[in-house]
């Protein structure tokens, strides 16, 4: 009998195996990357990676680039359109030094963690790029330790959708926008919502909320934590305030971008904080009641425009990349005025050139615009750190704790420090 | 007469290789010449080189990865550099929730391994009762003679087929604020947003995924029940009850045991219910998370003390898969042993 119990066992074992495998994937190589001088003058064909292209701006870009570059084709590689599972994607293939993606678009706030793994490849020397007439927190967002790892493609910045049928001038600072939750109350709708679920979205929020108050998450050298202030402490509690007093919807603790945009296309909400991808679903969507009733402006401070997160992507090239060169020029080619300006306008994607905001044409067809210049002017970036998936859930999980009630302002940005503090020791 | 039933019960709902192990090998070993012992050895040695690359390598390595130090940063060139040797740092790490010298403070994914540890037994219990309760139900219903029981059979799995992900977000959507079961009850609750709100949906969703697989399991173990053996307590006198707790609770255990320890350890490494439909949150922030999800969380960061954590989380399932097999199953072994 003792046999038959120890099959049966090695059997169970068996079956619960592939929980352990999940963990075993390789540790990053070290740091000092000696790919970093390998084939930086080659050309060829290149793969370049990026998640699901669901606007079609890239396929048209690329059909271009191979048209004039019959030697140098560009394959795209969609990743899924799920952004950790496209984080996931190139940490395994630039873990296994695979040649085969060549040029990546890295959310703004990988690129800290991919270069301090030594995955990208420092956009210096040969491969240096102009960065002038970019804005510069896109560039900001690119560049870890002094040196520029990833050259900005699109950038991203929060806005304030407003009924413009309801409030005759947008709020400027929060307390005003507080103020003007009465108007929402005569019409018997909420007043404000954001992205407030636990993920990324909640750090962006309450990253606003405190960088907005006059607070900051982390110093300069991205690590430190600074967000244990009187000055973060009051930026969060606002956003506890007005969710505990129902100025924001008790639903909107459940909200992504996308229950939120629903919910103010169906005229639910005042004001919603949201990113430009919302303006024309807004004005054309069938289902949208408030065509032609809304317009937005800068978010609001504490005195004045308020920090916006930065949301985009970068371009970077894989340190294991066989044909450097090639890469480089096609980083140019996508950068490039004529290649953003598409981008605006098959994708909504916010180009990183800052004259393009500018642009009559442009601005005439995208009202947005302009207030989305002053969005990103005014970005503060989230913590541009190697640790930053660490960092993201010790905001989100006390951000949500604070807004739940379960715990004070005070110790909820205490803790935040605490657990950026450990993440950053890497422990 | 009755216990000759349960052998072929428990032979037929076990599909795992432990049933030719069991019953096969006693009878074939005394026939075995030397001769004939290793052509046997040399047919399934390409199975168990292929069951060692596919699981003995990865479960070999996550436990080697959890004894090493996760990468730093070099204070230089600020890149990462891998750790050394940790020793058994990673494991302090989660049971004794240690970072670095201090106290792991809240909002750290080791702060919450102990809650969640608790959320994962919860779930595990209270689900599997639910659905072994309902299991037992359908398969009771299942099993009687009526019109339509083929399409009823059909139609009672169509949950079970329905990929895990797509039945969360179906779930999401009707236990979404607007959404239909707020409407249907009148109510106004925030089902993602409330600790046992959120706890009771994803069980309720898990409940209606899985109660399906359940049934059926029971449902085989019921048809395998002659139906002399009731007629004959019925001419004996037994009350329907003493039919059900003396003939039917008996003979379909084996199969029932079967279906517990499935179900059970499934749930243990429930991972796409509450990652879908709350993203782990609700409560506090982490009153839906499961041992997986931490894992998944982990593993974005720290590869070596996510190993750790998925060796705990194998050693917790293996516990509980032994103990089934030990204290609740043994007697199934022992009986079918004994009896033949």
């Amino acid at each position: 009998m003792q046999l038959k119990h120890k099959v049966g066992v090695v059997a169970l074992a068996l079956m619960a195996a592939p929980l352990a495998a999940c963990g075993s994937s390789d540790s990053a190589s070290a740091g000092g990357n000696s790919a970093f001088q390998d084939h930086l003058k080659d050309r060829g064909p290149i793969t370049y990676v990026q998640g699901k292209d669901n606007s079609g701006v890239v396929q048209p870009l690329l059909d271009k680039w191979n048209a004039a570059h019959p030697d140098e084709k560009v394959t795209l590689k969609e990743q899924t359109d799920e952004a950790d599972q496209q984080h996931d994607d190139l940490v395994r293939n630039l873990d296994a030094k695979n040649a085969d993606y060549d040029v990546m678009s890295v959310d703004v706030v990988w690129t800290a963690e991919f270069a301090a793994k030594g995955y990208l490849q420092p956009l210096e020397g040969d491969l240096a790029i102009d960065t002038n007439g970019m804005l510069q927190p896109t560039i900001d967002s690119g560049t870890y330790n002094d040196k520029l790892y990833a050259a900005p493609m699109s950038s991203d910045g929060g806005l304030l959708y407003y009924r413009s049928d309801l409030v005759k001038s947008p709020p400027k600072t929060w307390s005003e926008m507080m103020d003007d939750c009465s108007i929402a109350k005569q019409h018997h709708m909420d007043c404000y919502a954001g992205q407030f679920q636990k993920y990324e979205g909640l750090t962006v929020n309450a990253s606003e909320a405190i960088n907005g108050a006059g607070g900051s998450i982390v110093g300069d050298d991205g690590k430190t934590p600074t967000v244990d202030s009187p000055e973060a402490a009051k930026g969060l509690d606002q956003l506890v305030q007005a969710y505990s007093d129902g100025n924001v919807p008790k639903a909107a603790i459940t909200y992504t971008e996308e229950e939120g945009r629903i919910a103010f296309e169906q005229g639910k909400l005042l004001f919603l904080r949201n990113w430009p991808y919302c303006y024309s679903l807004a004005s054309t969507e069938d289902s949208s009641k408030v065509k032609g009733k809304f317009d937005v402006a800068p978010l609001p401070g504490a005195d004045g425009v308020g920090a916006s997160s930065l949301g985009g992507h970068n371009l970077a090239i894989s340190a294991y990349s066989d044909n450097k060169a090639t890469a480089i020029d096609f980083i140019k080619y996508m950068e490039s005025e004529e290649a953003q300006k598409f981008a605006l306008e098959k994708g909504s994607l916010a180009p990183v050139i800052s004259s393009l905001y500018q642009d009559p044409a442009l601005t005439k067809k995208y009202g947005y615009l302009p207030t989305l210049l002053t969005s990103i002017q005014n970005a503060v970036p989230r913590p541009i750190t190697p640790f930053y998936p660490a960092v993201t859930k010790a905001i989100q999980d006390n951000a949500y704790s604070a807004m739940k009630g379960e715990i004070s302002s005070q110790e909820a940005v205490k803790n935040m420090s605490d657990a950026i503090k450990s993440a950053s020791s890497g422990s | 007469m009755a216990v000759e039933q349960t052998t072929p019960t428990i032979d037929d709902a076990d599909t795992e290789p432990r049933k030719t192990g069991r019953r096969a090998r006693p009878a074939r070993r005394e026939q075995l010449d030397p001769h004939q012992s290793r052509r046997a050895a040399l047919l399934i040695a390409p199975t168990i080189a292929l069951l060692l690359i596919v699981i003995g390598y990865p479960v070999a390595r996550a436990v080697w990865m959890s004894f090493q130090q996760d990468q730093s940063l070099d204070p230089a060139t600020q890149m990462f550099v891998p750790g050394g040797f940790a020793g058994l740092d990673n494991y302090k790490h989660w049971l004794l929730q240690q970072c670095g010298d201090a106290t792991c403070a809240p909002g750290t994914t080791a702060a919450g391994f102990w809650e969640v540890v608790w959320i994962t037994v919860f779930f595990a219990v209270v689900s599997v009762a639910i659905e072994l309760v309902l299991g037992f139900w359908f398969a009771i219903i299942m099993n009687g003679k009526f019109r339509g029981r083929g399409l009823l059979r059909a139609a009672v799995l169509v949950p079970w087929a329905i990929p895990t992900a797509v039945t969360a977000k179906l779930w999401y959507f009707i236990f979404a604020y607007d959404g239909i079961a707020n409407h249907l009850l009148g109510t106004h609750i925030v089902w993602f947003s409330d600790k046992w709100a959120a706890r009771a949906a994803i069980i309720v969703s898990d409940v209606w995924k899985t109660t399906p697989f359940m049934a059926l399991l029971i449902l085989a173990g019921l048809q395998l029940i002659s139906s002399e053996i009731y007629e004959a307590a019925k001419v004996d006198g037994a009350s329907a009850w003493q039919r059900f707790t003396s003939i039917t609770l008996p003979l379909v255990k084996p199969a029932l045991m079967v279906a517990l320890l499935f179900r059970t350890l499934d749930v243990l490494r429930m991972y796409d219910l509450p990652a879908i439909m709350t993203g782990g949150g609700a409560g506090d922030g982490n009153d839906t998370s499961t041992l997986s999800i931490l894992v998944v969380q982990e593993v974005r960061s720290n590869f070596n003390s996510a190993a750790a954590l998925s060796t705990l989380t194998f050693l917790f399932v293996f516990l509980v898969a032994f103990m089934f097999i030990r204290f609740l199953g043994a007697n199934v072994v022992d009986d079918g042993g004994r009896k033949r």
